[in-house]
């Protein structure tokens, strides 16, 4: 069957592959585009491991086809490091424990990037609800909750400190 | 929230001059996990990768006639299809690889499927897509058998063979018995004498460990005559040595890479991927995965085994819990994988966190047509507290009593015996118990407040091994199913074997028959000796009565040895347990007389100088046996 040609911005960068017919995002990324960072979970929508934003809002790659993101942009937790500069959010994860076995991670730093993108200061509630469609066996959600609040506070020293 | 130390409880135990505990430490692997570059099993990318897909039995239990897999072999992207002949060693059990159990589980089943989702055949493809289309050309022709999903449905005569290898539907341990037995004291005097009689039964569900992240492995060929295997493995040497003996290579020619596991709870030790990704690679040459999707990691992937116990405490008005009997059903589904070791745990946990002078357990490690369990975080261990726990609370309403007084009253403390003749060291349920009332804001008395684990454990009776009642060969068993005839197979279903807990009863076994306590199923003894022995006496069918009844069970003595008269029989028993001496005797509470039938006599504990009946034996003394001796572990 024939294959589609795809072009989309990667983490800032141009990427091109080749998608098969009913191949989704998710498969396109890790296998056309080599991009490993968005996880295989469930395959149906339900887990959020293979959260990735597109065009800033968050989209579960699973069930996105590979060829909708035709020109548009791609962000997944493989590009939020800035060369070695880790982005808040990395750095509260690590600080506040916030991953065992790292599984779930980079779809909760994408649910996380996209909310504080729009919202930096949310309230816990807020936080709570742009992380309700990811699953996590592991750590629990109350640090990942902290980890996110920690982030959106970084900038103001005083009020973490208090 | 802050982690809070307490480091006025046990101050003289330990070192506070610690470096790291208690300050916060950032895990080493915990850069890879936020930047997404965490090299999970799935995320070695392979040129000409092969996807696995295995064709699932839609049954809970069937007999394969044929499988016509012509159509899936020239479906587009098929590359080969492997078939229960193309395993090396198809028969497996896990703990094989210690010694432990009789291999019972075939990687791709030949002839049979004892589970829903139980795999028949495999397909490798050039995508997973291929492969699914392919799985679903494949034609099986099932001759639908009756399955049994019931842990006591299971050990009934009638019920459905599961699991060839051990055609009683129960593990084997030793080759010898069909149940983990514990015996500690005389539970059948102690809840005589027991003020109140407590009896509950508690359910627990199989529960799916449900990892983000499937269980899986990726197999390759690499240029130095091995094949590498990525796995998702919680049990990297077991995946290998499982791998090596299933697949017929020697280990040093398979490279298991691990180690980054994403999540696992125990769901991920079976072994099952490695084999068949690598018999892939083997056959096909080329880089295999095989990956579970989600469905399958819910249907097929193994769960924490469900766990049925029924318990019975005796207990004094005073709250102190002077006997407690356990039966205990664990649900291994259709093969054994590790539930025949959670059955050990399980009874070595027995009775829980208390010093309780009497104890009796019968658990079974139960076979029945749900998909396999396995371990998942203090398996064995999690079901049997969640049963005990329970109890206490209804032990507690019993003896009007405060939930969290009645365990602080009976807690282990420091050179108390336990039940597996063991000294408890280290006891903190007490201190537990306080600080949890404390947080709660619950009132405890000032004797609960003032108790400890480290004063008044271990004196007189609660450092001491009771009289235990034995065998002639000093076991506090009874053997099981010895057969009838030295071929198994002629003329003897499997359902001829003799029924868990009676085999002195059978005329094959010869041996005198024990003493009643050590029977504690006693309404599966009736119906199981009436199919088992034809032509013996051992005809009659007591009434039914609950399974945590052990004092009173209608047997005969079918070999060997007169029968008792139900009225002599309790005479048998042997001397009092020592705390139970101490006290003055109790009439026998009414909860005992609700099970007792008005035509029998109560049961009565014999004083220790009454003559032993013919064809009993006296209680041996703690010590005299090699099976109970306590000595490795008394102070």
């Amino acid at each position: 069957m024939a294959k589609t040609p795809v072009t989309f911005t990667l983490n800032g960068a141009d990427a091109a592959t080749f998608a098969d017919p009913g191949q989704n995002l998710l498969d396109c990324l890790r296998r056309g585009v080599g991009d490993l960072s968005p996880k295989y979970g469930c395959g149906q929508g339900t887990c959020g491991t293979c959260t990735v934003l597109i065009d800033g809002q968050p989209h579960l790659s699973c069930l996105v086809l590979a060829e909708t993101v035709q020109d548009r942009s791609v962000e997944t937790a493989g590009g939020m490091a800035n060369g070695p500069d880790l982005h808040a959010l990395q750095t509260a994860f690590m600080e506040g424990f916030a991953a065992q076995c790292g599984y779930c991670t980079s779809g909760m730093l994408m649910a996380a990037k996209a909310l504080l993108d729009q919202n930096p200061s949310p309230t816990r509630g807020e936080v709570i609800d742009a992380i309700s469609g990811n699953l996590c066996r592991c750590t629990g959600y109350e640090p990942i909750v902290d980890a996110i609040l920690s982030a959106s506070r970084a900038p103001r020293a005083t009020e973490r400190s208090a | 929230m802050p982690v809070e130390f307490r480091k006025d409880l046990f101050a003289d135990e330990r070192d506070d001059n610690l470096a790291e505990i208690g300050k916060p430490h950032i895990r080493q692997d915990i850069l890879g996990h936020v930047t997404g570059r965490t090299p999970f099993y799935d995320d070695h990318l392979f040129d000409g990768l092969l996807h696995m897909r295995c064709l699932r039995s839609p049954h809970h239990h069937a007999r394969i006639r044929s499988v016509d897999a012509s159509a899936a072999e020239i479906a587009p992207g098929v590359v080969r299809v492997i078939r229960p002949s193309d395993v090396p060693v198809n028969m497996n059990t896990l703990l094989s690889l210690l010694n432990f159990g009789r291999d019972d589980e075939p990687l791709l089943s030949p002839d049979k499927v004892a589970y829903k989702g139980e795999p028949v055949l495999a397909v490798l493809a050039t995508s997973e897509r291929a492969a699914r289309d392919a799985v679903a050309q494949v034609r099986v022709d099932w001759e639908v058998l009756p399955h049994v999903l019931d842990v006591e449905e299971a050990l009934r005569p009638e019920a459905p063979v599961v699991n060839e290898t051990y055609p009683g539907n129960a593990f084997d341990y030793h080759e010898k018995y069909d149940h983990q037995k514990l015996r500690f004291g005389d539970v059948t005097a102690a809840l005589v004498q027991a003020d109140h009689v407590v009896e509950g039964e508690y359910q627990m569900s199989p529960i799916e460990q449900a990892p983000m992240e499937t269980c899986g492995a990726i197999a390759a060929p690499e240029t130095n005559d091995r094949f590498v295997c990525y796995t998702s493995t919680q049990a990297l040497f077991f995946s290998l040595g499982t791998a090596a003996k299933q697949t017929g290579l020697a280990s040093s020619r398979l490279h298991f890479i691990g180690g980054t596991v994403g999540g696992g709870f125990g769901g991920k030790v079976d072994s099952h991927h490695e084999p068949l990704a690598i018999l892939g690679a083997l056959l096909s040459g080329r880089p295999v995965k095989y990956q579970w999707d989600r469905a399958e990691e819910m249907q097929v992937g193994a769960p924490r085994g469900g766990e049925r116990w029924r318990l019975k405490d005796g207990v004094m008005n005073d709250g102190r819990i002077i006997a407690r009997e356990l039966t205990g059903f664990f649900d291994a589904g259709a093969y054994t994988r590790l539930s025949s070791y959670a059955v050990q745990k399980s009874t070595g946990h027995l009775p829980g966190p208390y010093t309780i002078p009497n104890v009796a357990s019968n658990v079974y490690c139960v076979y029945t047509n749900r998909t396999p369990s396995t371990a998942m975080r203090g398996f064995g261990i999690t079901g049997v507290d969640f049963a005990i726990e329970c109890h206490m609370d209804k032990v507690a309403e019993a003896v009007g009593m405060d939930p969290i007084e009645l365990r602080i009253l009976n807690a282990y403390r420091d050179g108390d015996m336990k039940a597996h003749r063991r000294v408890a060291k280290n006891c903190a349920l007490i201190e537990s118990c306080q600080v949890a009332a404390q947080k709660s804001g619950w009132s405890l008395s000032s004797d609960a407040l003032a108790a400890s684990s480290m004063r008044d454990g271990g004196i007189g009776w609660r450092g001491q091994i009771p009289e235990t009642m034995i065998d002639e060969d000093g076991r506090i068993g009874d053997r099981k199913r010895i057969w009838a005839t030295p071929e198994p197979t002629a003329a003897s279903g499997p359902h001829r074997a003799v029924a868990a807990g009676t085999a002195n009863e059978h005329p094959a076994t010869g041996a005198a028959p024990q003493r009643d306590d050590m029977i504690i199923e006693a309404e599966r003894l009736g119906f199981k000796v009436s199919e088992d022995a034809p032509g013996s006496e051992a005809q009659s069918v007591p009434e039914p009565r609950s399974a945590a009844t052990p004092h009173e069970p209608a047997r005969r003595h079918v070999n060997g040895g007169p029968s008792l008269p139900p009225a002599a029989r309790p005479t048998t028993h042997s001397a009092p347990a020592v705390p139970v001496a101490a006290r003055p005797a109790q009439p026998a509470p009414t909860s005992i007389a609700d099970d007792a039938k008005p035509s029998d006599p109560p049961p009565t504990v014999a004083p220790a100088d009454q003559p032993i009946e013919p064809g009993s034996r006296p209680p041996r003394r703690p010590g005299a046996s090699r099976f109970i001796s306590g000595s490795r572990g008394r102070r």
